[in-house]
């Protein structure tokens, strides 16, 4: 399939899934999953930087519409869109030189590693917006550890499932 | 001037990003200022329609529920109401009329809860106004068991109302027993508990005393339940006492709730200079 449409519709469904479901679950008063950043993770490796950034942009502005909190998640995807080439070249190693990498093809440790190093550059970034005052450092960690755990867990069963079928 | 372009093309990847990094903040200080956000919410209609659909949904799974919470309001009017009328009778059994409908200076909108959120530290609601209705700004929504949030913008039926748990709005609430009041704010901890301030140091609070609204302002009318004392310290250096009080309402868990707003409250306005607003 085309590979745009194929985006368009990850970006549809997965603010739809992080609206209807995961944002009413809650566990431990703290925990709630973001799960949306599968996008940004999933799109095209040979897709240009500039390109990344403001389709994150774009993908974290629309669940702050619906969240009412202003550029919270934009200023979270942005920053991920800005750190996912690095991200990249540091799960991956050498084998990242843009055109030959598949997400499936390197086993399963790149794999946690670089949706680990996501997770957390997003969930620090979003919870210190979020609280927006130096006052809630204990809370942003204690948030950005428990949420980003169920994020990292569900992301990466979320990856495999979206995992095309070999033929 | 070539020099210039190459500049701006060696460095078009940085400057995209601080660019939108910048926009992002401005639109998040934008979002924490009370009264100023007007554009990107959730009152727009696109997010109004999806946020609706999927209240749509949950609201079957939360019927009994909310069924046994309207009952048990119903019960409480109908006591109060007979209490009423009871003593209306003993002391007017002349003038008193049950078939006239009672002269309110408040109107009252029914309204559906349809996305709400607790955990965060600035929480909103969105709710849908499920009759027509005129409204102004600064309305108070409660729940059937006591006060949920203001109303800060609406468009169509939608309306979004900061809820208690947002530290950018104080409510004036005071002691059920004694009359004297403080502000109600959230320090974004416990989504049950918020604190009473600035309450002064001659009013006697004790644990399990009950706080409703105070007749201090324009949002809430007096007297609506909002919870009860569950701990209190005396601020030695300032003179007032700063009082944890739970909540009546389970903001984990509101549904279906009452927009209350004075019919005449431009007349009100009106007498109240500028600078009190």
């Amino acid at each position: 399939m085309n590979k745009s449409i194929t985006n368009s519709i990850r970006f549809v469904f997965f603010i739809l899934l992080q609206l209807y479901l995961l944002d009413n679950f809650l566990f431990l008063d703290y925990i709630n999953p973001y799960v949306y950043i599968i996008f940004i993770l999933l799109l095209p490796i040979s897709m240009s930087s500039i390109q990344v950034m403001l389709l994150s942009f774009l993908l974290g502005l629309t669940l702050d519409v619906f969240h009412n909190s202003g550029g919270v998640h934009a200023a979270a995807c942005l920053v991920l869109g800005y750190f996912r080439p690095l991200a990249l070249r540091n799960a991956f190693g050498v084998n990242f030189d843009f055109q030959t990498l598949k997400f499936y093809g390197e086993g399963f440790k790149p794999l946690l590693v670089y949706v680990s190093i996501m997770v957390g550059i997003h969930h620090l970034v979003m919870f210190s917006m979020e609280a927006f005052s130096l006052a809630y450092i204990p809370r942003i960690l204690t948030n950005t550890l428990y949420s980003g755990i169920f994020s990292i867990a569900l992301i990466i069963l979320v990856i495999y499932f979206l995992k095309p079928s070999k033929k | 001037m070539q020099q210039l372009i190459n500049f701006f093309l060696k460095f078009k990847t940085a400057l995209v990003f601080w660019a939108l990094f910048v926009l992002a903040i401005a639109l998040t200080i934008n979002a924490n200022t009370y009264h100023q956000n007007k554009w990107l919410s959730s009152t727009n209609t696109i997010s109004s329609f999806v946020l609706g659909k999927g209240a749509a949904i949950s609201d079957y799974f939360y019927l009994k529920q909310e069924n046994k919470k309207l009952m048990d309001e119903n019960k409480r009017m109908k006591h109060y109401y007979l209490f009423q009328q009871h003593h209306a009778q003993a002391l007017d059994s002349l003038t008193f009329d049950h078939n006239q409908p009672l002269d309110s200076s408040f109107e009252i909108i029914n309204a559906k809860v349809i996305a709400n959120s607790y955990r965060k530290i600035n929480n909103y609601l969105l709710i849908e106004a499920l009759e027509d209705f005129d409204l102004s700004v600064d309305v108070g929504v409660v729940s059937p068991q006591g006060i949920v949030g203001v109303v800060e913008d609406h468009k169509a039926n939608f309306a979004r109302v900061i809820s208690v748990l947002n530290p950018s709005i104080s409510i004036n609430a005071q002691l059920a027993k004694t009359k004297h009041f403080g502000s109600l704010v959230w320090d974004g901890k416990d989504p049950n508990v918020t604190s009473l301030i600035d309450v002064p140091r001659s009013a006697s609070v004790a644990v399990g005393d009950l706080v409703e609204t105070g007749g201090n302002s324009l949002i809430f009318p007096e007297g609506i339940p909002v919870g009860e004392v569950i701990d209190f310290e005396l601020d030695q250096n300032r003179g007032y006492y700063n009082i944890q009080v739970k909540l009546h309402t389970d903001m984990t868990n509101v549904r279906n709730v009452y927009m209350i707003q004075w019919k005449d409250k431009e007349t009100i306005l009106e007498l109240i200079p500028e600078s009190n607003e």
